[in-house]
């Protein structure tokens, strides 16, 4: 529908003010770039695409997102490791909860947005309300799960001898279809409280969310390159996802099982973390644990020489 | 030297040709907008491997370090067959006999700092006497620096003398005169410090000492490949160009390569006359050339550091 501007309507009084305001405002409308290393570039292909709602809305002018903008993005997450995975456990929770505080903020414009993707006020307020709720529960983990997840081993020789957690580096995920708020929080939050940083791929039919969610992250103090969000189609980038050999692990969260058969071989040339959260109901219990966490950790073992006590003797 | 003798002969360099800055990084940033087909990059890719000046230039530097490096040019990355080796090996003087040494007969140069790099600041008998130490441990190549401070002060006639001097200390190796053109502040300086050099007997002009930002830049080597055209078309005697300094990807080398074609021609697209002084360079060409057999993207962690 054409918008007409009447000129009367736009005439200047002597004050040089605007005599009427009546007439019908230009939209402003917001474009839909991709997010990586802390900046907000349009995909380098130039390519976008028109996701469309059930009503049969455009909702708009969306980044068709290229291999060569994935592997832009794997160069930022793998800059962004070593500054993340060794920040101190607790100030990656106080950057976590720092995240469930600026959504908060913005509730409004996500419901907004999930309305215009097919949800009803309510289920996108309580989406929502769970997406920040759930962003507080991991900031919480973020320097517990470590001690919950650690061993003191015992051995046979005079060794302490222990194993801790410790992030696995850069994890690739292909973020839940349907679920596009949650789904994206709750996948993207265990990974980068424990300390790895990751490319996601947003929901290919409802990205409206995961942009404006990178908005978010880009005003909670978390660094540049942790968290990478790309718009575009699972069927031309999943591959990618996973071939990458600077990729540590992959996390694929649909029901399809020739994705998944390709996910499975090809994340054998580097030996990949993968994990499937394909059968998983964000909105419940079942989809937040600290076991999430886990899913991109390895175990690192310490063996350090120390004095059998018990066993010394009288000289000791 | 007949040159120094007739003062006629000598070249007026406050004559040397003004740089319209605006048009230089104009026709620069063109060069990078040139659609690069998979085949001819593989090509590039071996090209600017081979084009490489592997370099060490760090007080921390052991034997050993320079003894793995030196494996590092004579074996890029044993997993890839039919790759070049890179062209040289660039060190301080006091580690040129270990570099020849371990090189041994793989053809590969070695090339030695001297003139008391990085800065220059040393009275020329000092300079003389550390391009002659270089020159007789063995080093095939002399990277030299030019006194920045006798330039911005106009001494030209100093500079000249000095380059003048060094070249000939060098007997048979090859000069390569670093201009350090981040202290040199415009292109107008640039030029002239280039055409000084030619001048004054440079094989090679080289951009910077890697030590200061900004480092090599496309508009500064376009700046010098116009100068070693000018100075060809002149004298007919070719002079190499040896970018260093902040050249880390392929894309950007790629970049210079066409740049070199496009200006230059193809008489100087080989390591005799064009180099890249690089440290990380050689592993993201590795890094691309892997890509390019298997099609997955690289990682660092299966590339040797040296």
């Amino acid at each position: 529908m054409q918008k007409v501007i009447k000129k009367s309507s736009l005439s200047i009084s002597e004050n040089g003010l605007e005599k009427k305001t009546s007439a019908k405002r230009l939209e402003v409308l917001k474009t839909y770039k991709i997010y990586i290393g802390g900046q907000f570039p349009r995909t380098e292909s130039g390519r976008y695409y028109q996701p469309v709602n059930a009503t049969g809305k455009t909702l708009a002018n969306v980044c068709l997102s290229s291999r060569k903008d994935f592997r832009d993005a794997v160069v930022s997450a793998r800059g962004a490791v070593s500054g993340w995975s060794g920040r101190a456990a607790f100030n990656r929770s106080q950057i976590l909860y720092r995240m469930a505080e600026m959504l908060e903020g913005r509730k409004a414009q996500f419901i907004d947005e999930l309305v215009q993707q097919d949800s009803t006020k309510a289920k996108a307020e309580k989406e929502v309300n769970l997406a920040i709720d759930r962003l507080i529960y991991y900031a919480g983990w973020c320097d517990k799960f470590q001690q919950i997840f650690s061993a003191v081993n015992p051995v046979a020789s005079s060794h302490f001898n222990f194993s801790v957690p410790e992030a696995t580096g850069v994890v690739s995920i292909i973020a839940p279809q349907n679920d596009s708020l949650l789904g994206l929080v709750s996948v993207i939050a265990p990974v980068i409280a424990g300390g790895n940083t990751c490319i996601v791929l947003a929901s290919e039919t409802k990205p409206l969310c995961s942009v404006t969610f990178a908005e978010v992250l880009n005003s909670s103090d978390l660094p540049g390159g942790v968290v990478n969000i790309l718009t575009g189609k699972p069927a031309e980038l999943a591959s990618w996802f996973v071939d990458h050999m600077d990729v540590n692990a992959t996390i694929y969260c649909e029901n399809i099982s020739d994705t998944q058969k390709m996910i499975r071989e090809k994340s054998a040339s580097n030996l990949k973390r993968i994990t499937f959260y394909d059968k998983i109901n964000w909105y419940t219990d079942e989809g937040q644990s600290p076991y999430f966490i886990m899913d991109t950790q390895e175990i690192k073992t310490t063996w350090h020489p120390v004095e059998n006590i018990a066993g010394a003797g009288g000289g000791y | 030297m007949a040159i120094a003798k007739s003062s006629q002969m000598i070249h007026d360099f406050s004559l040397s040709p003004r740089i319209d800055q605006v048009g230089v990084e104009e026709r620069a940033s063109r060069f990078t907008k040139r659609s690069i087909k998979n085949e001819s990059k593989e090509n590039g890719l071996k090209l600017v491997l081979n084009m490489i000046d592997l370099t060490t230039l760090e007080g921390k530097d052991t034997d050993g370090k320079v003894k793995q490096l030196c494996y590092k040019a004579m074996h890029p990355h044993d997993a890839l067959a039919d790759i070049p080796t890179v062209a040289a090996i660039c060190v301080y003087p006091s580690m040129v006999k270990v570099a020849k040494k371990a090189l041994g007969d793989s053809g590969i140069k070695v090339a030695s700092v001297a003139t008391a790099f990085p800065s220059g600041q040393a009275p020329k008998d000092i300079k003389i006497r550390d391009t002659k130490y270089a020159v007789n441990e063995g080093a095939d190549e002399v990277d030299m620096v030019i006194s920045r401070g006798k330039f911005h002060s106009g001494e030209y006639n100093f500079v000249f003398d000095e380059i003048a001097a060094i070249k000939e200390a060098c007997g048979a190796a090859r000069l390569k005169v670093i201009l350090e053109t981040g202290e040199l502040g415009t292109y107008d300086k640039v030029r002239r410090a280039s055409d000084i050099a030619m001048h004054a007997g440079a094989d090679f002009i080289k951009t910077s000492t890697g030590k200061i930002q900004p480092a090599a830049t496309m508009p500064v080597t376009l700046v010098m490949l116009e100068a070693i055209w000018d100075f060809y078309y002149k004298t007919g005697k070719m002079i190499g160009m040896k970018p260093a300094g902040g050249i880390s990807k392929s894309k950007l080398a790629l970049h210079y390569l066409v740049m070199v074609k496009e200006v230059l021609g193809e008489d100087w697209l080989n390591n005799e006359w064009f180099r890249f002084g690089a440290s990380s360079l050689a592993n993201d060409v590795l890094m691309q050339l892997v890509k390019l057999k298997t099609g997955q993207y690289q990682s660092a962690n299966y590339f040797s550091v040296d």
